[in-house]
Parts: structure tokens; C-alpha cells; sequence
């Protein structure tokens, strides 16, 4: 704090520009000081970590006790001995009812929430930046998160099964063969399937989050949601209700293993994944774009 | 520590010349009011904070210090009245005023697991004003201004209150800023941060940034102010040049062995509120010159020992417009 030293030549000074002439309309620094505070905390790498041991898990249980075949677990396991790209679906299948949206609900619940908690919500907001511009850098960094999980259990499971099973032909749902590339392609499009659909549920996250300044109490609504969204899919007497569910679609990433590739199903549940970005981030905005920040 | 010249170099000037409304006051509110259910926390001020000035705002616990800080930011909206901040309506022209406004508001906040330095390296990325060029010197030599340098590595965590604060400050300097808003600035800080932060302000100060600085510790802030707002209950009580706020006149005091012969002397030149304490005199001079009641007293002949004239201070004035109760107005 040396005051005295201060008082430099500005001949010096004017070699720093500090402030530019007008501000920059498009900069990736704000998303990629976002991206490195959520890829950079412990907890969630310990997230990433249980994320990435189910395929683990997956392959080396099936490797040393191979399912009989025609058993009643998931379509997937079946085929793993054959094709280690269906570790890779065992993976997701699995991980799908709980552990991916409780880790895009804990990014996304913490987006506006975890900021109020630490009191850095009110030097972001005037450094200023825009409410609607944090908030769509809050959420493009959920959404580049949601995917990133996706892929990582995938390619995990890809990893796993071509170490433990080996690659070759993939044997559809529907019965035809296809060779390893499009098999691997086609892994691929469920990824990004199933990572849009966690883009609609951390919009519900981006939401919990501007009502709470708990990011916990965020994190736990939008798992609520989630969750009794896949229930309520399960009880058949209120069937009116399954198109409105966050969830109703998800499974419908297997019609990408058919041949030919059903896309009824799939762009239905890519509107309702739309449907559900779009409302639910509309209400974080008009909740929190004139909202007190008082914490 | 040459870059922190920035503030001056590229500085206010600069972005002075640049800005509308360069002769209004850096910050000016009319019946700004804020109420949180039947708490009136702000109630109708009229804040003028001039250019260049340095603004003591002052009040006790829960006067509506920080709720004022916030509204002025547009962190919350006032429940009545408007405000400007350097010329420009808010909250509209928050976008092209707040840039060149550094604040602190209620204490530091950072990401707990990062650094410092990772801290203000953020805070510099969400500004779209600030050139990334620079950013790496910026940060730094915002560092070294308030003492962090080698400290810049440790995680915000472990930083002790002292150290948070300076971070805080050194956030509002990453770029050069025509107003700082100053919410208890030295708090938490060590006789000498406190001095160290004193003596940066009157520097920014100096360099013609203007600066609103909220405090409830006084002696500090009548130092380096220029003018003074107190707060009591949510409501402006007094507003002005340190100079015109102070009581006028002075109170003088006088040591002699005949004091009642003081006494009268001095009640004739018309020095009020006089008492008498062993061989001590005192009294209210009103607009009398102190140099006029020492020849009255020797002309008299009394014998004066010693004479002293004490300016009534800041403190007074706060004590008798907000009172000196401990308990905080709910
Ligand atoms: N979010 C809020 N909800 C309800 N009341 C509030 C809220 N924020 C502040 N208040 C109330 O408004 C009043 C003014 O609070 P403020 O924080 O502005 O005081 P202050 O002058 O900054 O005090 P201090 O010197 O202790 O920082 C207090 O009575 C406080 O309880
Ligand atoms: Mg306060």
C-alpha cells in the first residue's frame, strides 16, 4: 500500500490501457471464468469422479459375470459382452433416473443462488454485469456442463467396453447390424439427446436458483421436481398429465438404436426439452431482472 | 506499482471529459425512500455528493447506510424518489455509469477457494469495459496499492478480515473510476490499513476521483473529508461542507488562580455556557475572537496560566444530531 509510490510518471501509466473505448458486445472471459470456477471446484470433481466409476462398474461386474442373456435388467446389458459400445448405454440408462440430473441440479441450482450465498452476486451485478447477460452465461456454463457429463460417461463407457469387450459390429434394438463407426455415431446422438434434456432441466435449476439465496435449497427443489417428474411418468391413470413432465421423453433416446431411426419420438422430446428451457428460463428472468439483491 | 498510475493517467479525467452531465454532482437523490414492509430503512434523502469531493456518509447501526449504498447501485429499487449517478438517471444508465464506478458494499465477498489474485482476475473478466490485454498488470498493480501482493496466491479463505477487506478495495481499483462508493471502507482493518487506506483515498481523491465513503467511526472520516452526510433513523439529519456542519465558534478554556474574576470577565464579553472547574475555566465564544477574550482577561487582570481554544468536532455534532445511545433503532 505504498500511497507515495502512487504518484508515478504517467508517461509509464499511459502504457496500460485499461478501459476500452467501448465494451466488447461478444467475450468469451466471463463464460470461461465461469467454466473454470465450476470445472475447477473439488466438488464437483468429486461429482465428475461418481459420474465416470458407474461405467467402470458396469464393465468389469459384467466382465467377470456376464448376464445370461434375455434377463430382466435393462436392454443394454445384454449386449455388452458382444459390443463394449453398450457400456457406454448401460452407463447413461442408468445414470439417467438420478446421479446426471443431480449433478446438472447442483451446477444449475448453485448458478444465481451459490453467488447470492457468497455475497459475490452484488460486485458482479455492478461491474457491472447485466442481469440477463449473468444469467445466460449462468446458463450456457450449466448447459456446456450438462453435456460435459454426458459425454464423460459415455466415453468412459466407450473406453471400458473396447478395453474389456472390444469394438466391431453393433447389433440394434431392431436387430440389424451396423459397423463400429456408425455405432459409435450413433452413441453420439444420444449424447446429444440426452444432454438437451438436461438443458431443459437446468433451466428449472436456473429458476430454483433465482428464488433462493440457499444453493442447497435450489439444488434439492429442482432434484424434487426431477425426480417426481419420472414418477408421476410411471403411474398410468394420470396419463393426462405425461406430456407435460419434464422427464416424459428422456427414455426416448433408445429409438436412436433402431433402424431406421424413429424420430417421432425424439423430436417430440427435443420440443418438450425447447418448451421447458424456454418457460422456465423466462421466469428466472422475470424473477430475477428486478429483483432486491439484498444479500 | 507504476500501473496503479492508471488511475490517474487514462483515468477520471479522461473518462470525465468523456461523460454527459460533467457539471452536475457525481451523485444526487431526490426523496429517495426505501421501505421493507413497515420499516421505513430510507426515508425521503436528498444526497449531493459534488465532483472531486470526498463525502463522509455517516450514521450508526441500521441508520440506512447500506441500504442507501445498494439503492444508489441499483441493487435494490427505492420504494419512492429518483436518484443520478455522475449526471446519468439510474437505474437506466446503469450500463455506461457503473463502469466507472468502483464499489464496496457491506463488506468483501469472494469465491472462498480461490485465490486472490483468481478472484479479481474474475471480477475483471465479467467487465466488458476492461481491456484483457491488461488484465494481468491491472490485477497485480491492484494488488500491490493495497499492500496484497504477497498474498496474491493464497486462497480467499485463508485471507484474515484485514486482508479481505483490502481485496475488496483493490477490486474497485482494477480500473480507473470517477466515483468510488465506499461502504465502511476500514473495517476489520489495523491501526495502519486503516492509515494505509486513508491515505490511498486522499490520494484518488487528489487524483480527482470523487468518493462516498459510509462510516460510523467519525475521527476517520473527519480527516480526509470534504463533506459530510449523517443519517439517523433513515432520514438525512445534516448535510454539507465539513466546514459549514461543525457548530461555529469556539469553546475555550482557561487556567488562571482567580477564576470566578474569569468568570465574570468573560460572561461581560458574552461567553456563554461558562463553568468553573478547581482553577479551570470554560465557555461557549461564540463568534468572538479568541485573541479578544485573552486581552479582556488581562486587561482585567487576571492572571492567565494557559489558554486553549477547542474547535468542537465532528463528533459533537454527530453525538447531538443521532444521540448517544447504544441501543439501535429497529
Ligand atoms: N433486506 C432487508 N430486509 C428487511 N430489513 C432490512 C433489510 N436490509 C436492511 N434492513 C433494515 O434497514 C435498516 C437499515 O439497515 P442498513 O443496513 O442500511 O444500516 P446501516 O446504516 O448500513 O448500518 P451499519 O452501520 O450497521 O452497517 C435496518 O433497520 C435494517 O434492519
Ligand atoms: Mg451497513
Amino acid at each position: 500500500m505504498s500511497v507515495a509510490e502512487a504518484v508515478t510518471p504517467a508517461a509509464v501509466a499511459s502504457e496500460v490501457r485499461a478501459v476500452l473505448p467501448r465494451p466488447r458486445m461478444f467475450s468469451p472471459r466471463f463464460l470461461l471464468s465461469e467454466l473454470m470456477l465450476i470445472f475447477g471446484r473439488r466438488r464437483n470433481w468429486a461429482g465428475l469422479a461418481v459420474l465416470a466409476a458407474i461405467p467402470v462398474i458396469i464393465a468389469v461386474a459384467v466382465k467377470f459375470d456376464p448376464p445370461s442373456g434375455g434377463g430382466g435388467g435393462p436392454d443394454f446389458f445384454a449386449g455388452i459382452t458382444e459390443n463394449g459400445l453398450f457400456v457406454a448405454l448401460a452407463a447413461l440408462t442408468v445414470e439417467l433416473p438420478l446421479f446426471l440430473p443431480l449433478a446438472v441440479a447442483a451446477i444449475s441450482g448453485d448458478a444465481i443462488a451459490g453467488e447470492a450465498n457468497t455475497g459475490t452476486l452484488r460486485y458482479l451485478l455492478t461491474t457491472p454485469v447485466h442481469r440477463t447477460r449473468l444469467l445466460a452465461v449462468k446458463y450456457a456454463a450449466a448447459c456446456i456442463f450438462a453435456f460435459a457429463s454426458t459425454l464423460l460417461v459415455a466415453g468412459v463407457g466407450v473406453l471400458m467396453g473396447l478395453i474389456l469387450f472390444g469394438g466391431g459390429d453393433m447389433t440394434l434394438l431392431s436387430g440389424r447390424q451396423i459397423g463400429f463407426g456408425e455405432g459409435v455415431l450413433r452413441v453420439l446422438g444420444v449424447c446429444a439427446y440426452l444432454g438437451i434434456c438436461l438443458c431443459s432441466m437446468a433451466a428449472v435449476g436456473l429458476f430454483a436458483s433465482s428464488l433462493t439465496e440457499q444453493p442447497i435449497g435450489a439444488m434439492i427443489g429442482t432434484m424434487i421436481f426431477t425426480v417426481a417428474s419420472f414418477i408421476l411418468d410411471n403411474i398410468p391413470q394420470i396419463d393426462w398429465l405425461h406430456p407435460y413432465l419434464l422427464t416424459h421423453s428422456w427414455m426416448n433416446f433408445g429409438d436412436l438404436l433402431r433402424d431406421p431411426v424413429n424420430f417421432t419420438g425424439l423430436r417430440e422430446g427435443l420440443l418438450r426439452a425447447a418448451a421447458y428451457a424456454v418457460v422456465f428460463a423466462t421466469a428466472a428472468w422475470a424473477r430475477f431482472g428486478g429483483k432486491d439483491v439484498t444479500s | 506499482m507504476s500501473a496503479l498510475t492508471t488511475t490517474s493517467a487514462t483515468g477520471p479525467a479522461g473518462l470525465a471529459a468523456a461523460s454527459a452531465g460533467l457539471a452536475g454532482p457525481a451523485v444526487s437523490t431526490t426523496g429517495l425512500t426505501k421501505r421493507f414492509g413497515h420499516q421505513t430503512a430510507v426515508d425521503h434523502i436528498d444526497l449531493a455528493v459534488p465532483r472531486g469531493g470526498v463525502y463522509g456518509f455517516l450514521g450508526p447501526n441500521g441508520s440506512g447506510k447500506t441500504t442507501t449504498i445498494r439503492m444508489l447501485l441499483g441493487l435494490i429499487g427505492p420504494t419512492a424518489g429518483q436518484h443520478t449517478l455522475l449526471g446519468r438517471p439510474m437505474p437506466g444508465g446503469a450500463g455506461t455509469v457503473l463502469p466507472r464506478v468502483g464499489a464496496l458494499i457491506e463488506g468483501p465477498a469472494f469465491h472462498p477457494y480461490l485465490s486472490g489474485r483468481a478472484n479479481l482476475r474474475r471480477l475483471d473478466a465479467a467487465d466488458r469495459w476492461a481491456d484483457p490485454a491488461t488484465a494481468g498488470v491491472r490485477v497485480d498493480a491492484a494488488l500491490d496499492r493495497v499492500g496484497l501482493l504477497a498474498a496474491a496466491k493464497k486462497r480467499y479463505r485463508a485471507y484474515s478480515l484485514g486482508m479481505r477487506q483490502r481485496l475488496a478495495l483493490a477490486a474497485t481499483l482494477l480500473v480507473p473510476r470517477e466515483l468510488l462508493i465506499l461502504d465502511e471502507p476500514t473495517n476489520g482493518l489495523d491501526p495502519q490499513g486503516t492509515r494505509e487506506v486513508r491515505t490511498l483515498i486522499a490520494a484518488l481523491a487528489a487524483d480527482g476521483t470523487t468518493v462516498l465513503l459510509s462510516s460510523h467511526l467519525l475521527s476517520e472520516v473527519e480527516q480526509i473529508c470534504t463533506h459530510a452526510g449523517v443519517m439517523h433513523q433513515g432520514r438525512l439529519v445534516a448535510q454539507g461542507p465539513l466546514a459549514d456542519l461543525r457548530p461555529a465558534g469556539h469553546r475555550i478554556s482557561a487556567s488562571t488562580p482567580e477564576p470566578e474574576a474569569a468568570v465574570r470577565i468573560l460572561g461581560e464579553l458574552g461567553v456563554t455556557d461558562l463553568a468553573r472547574d478547581g482553577d479551570e475555566v470554560t465557555g461557549d465564544l461564540g463568534d468572538t475572537p479568541p485573541e479578544k477574550a485573552v486581552a479582556a482577561l488581562v486587561h482585567g487582570g487576571v492572571p492567565v496560566r494557559g489558554f486553549t481554544t477547542v474547535r468542537p468536532s465532528l463528533e459533537d455534532l454527530f453525538v447531538s444530531l443521532t444521540g448517544e445511545g447504544f441501543d439501535v433503532s429497529g
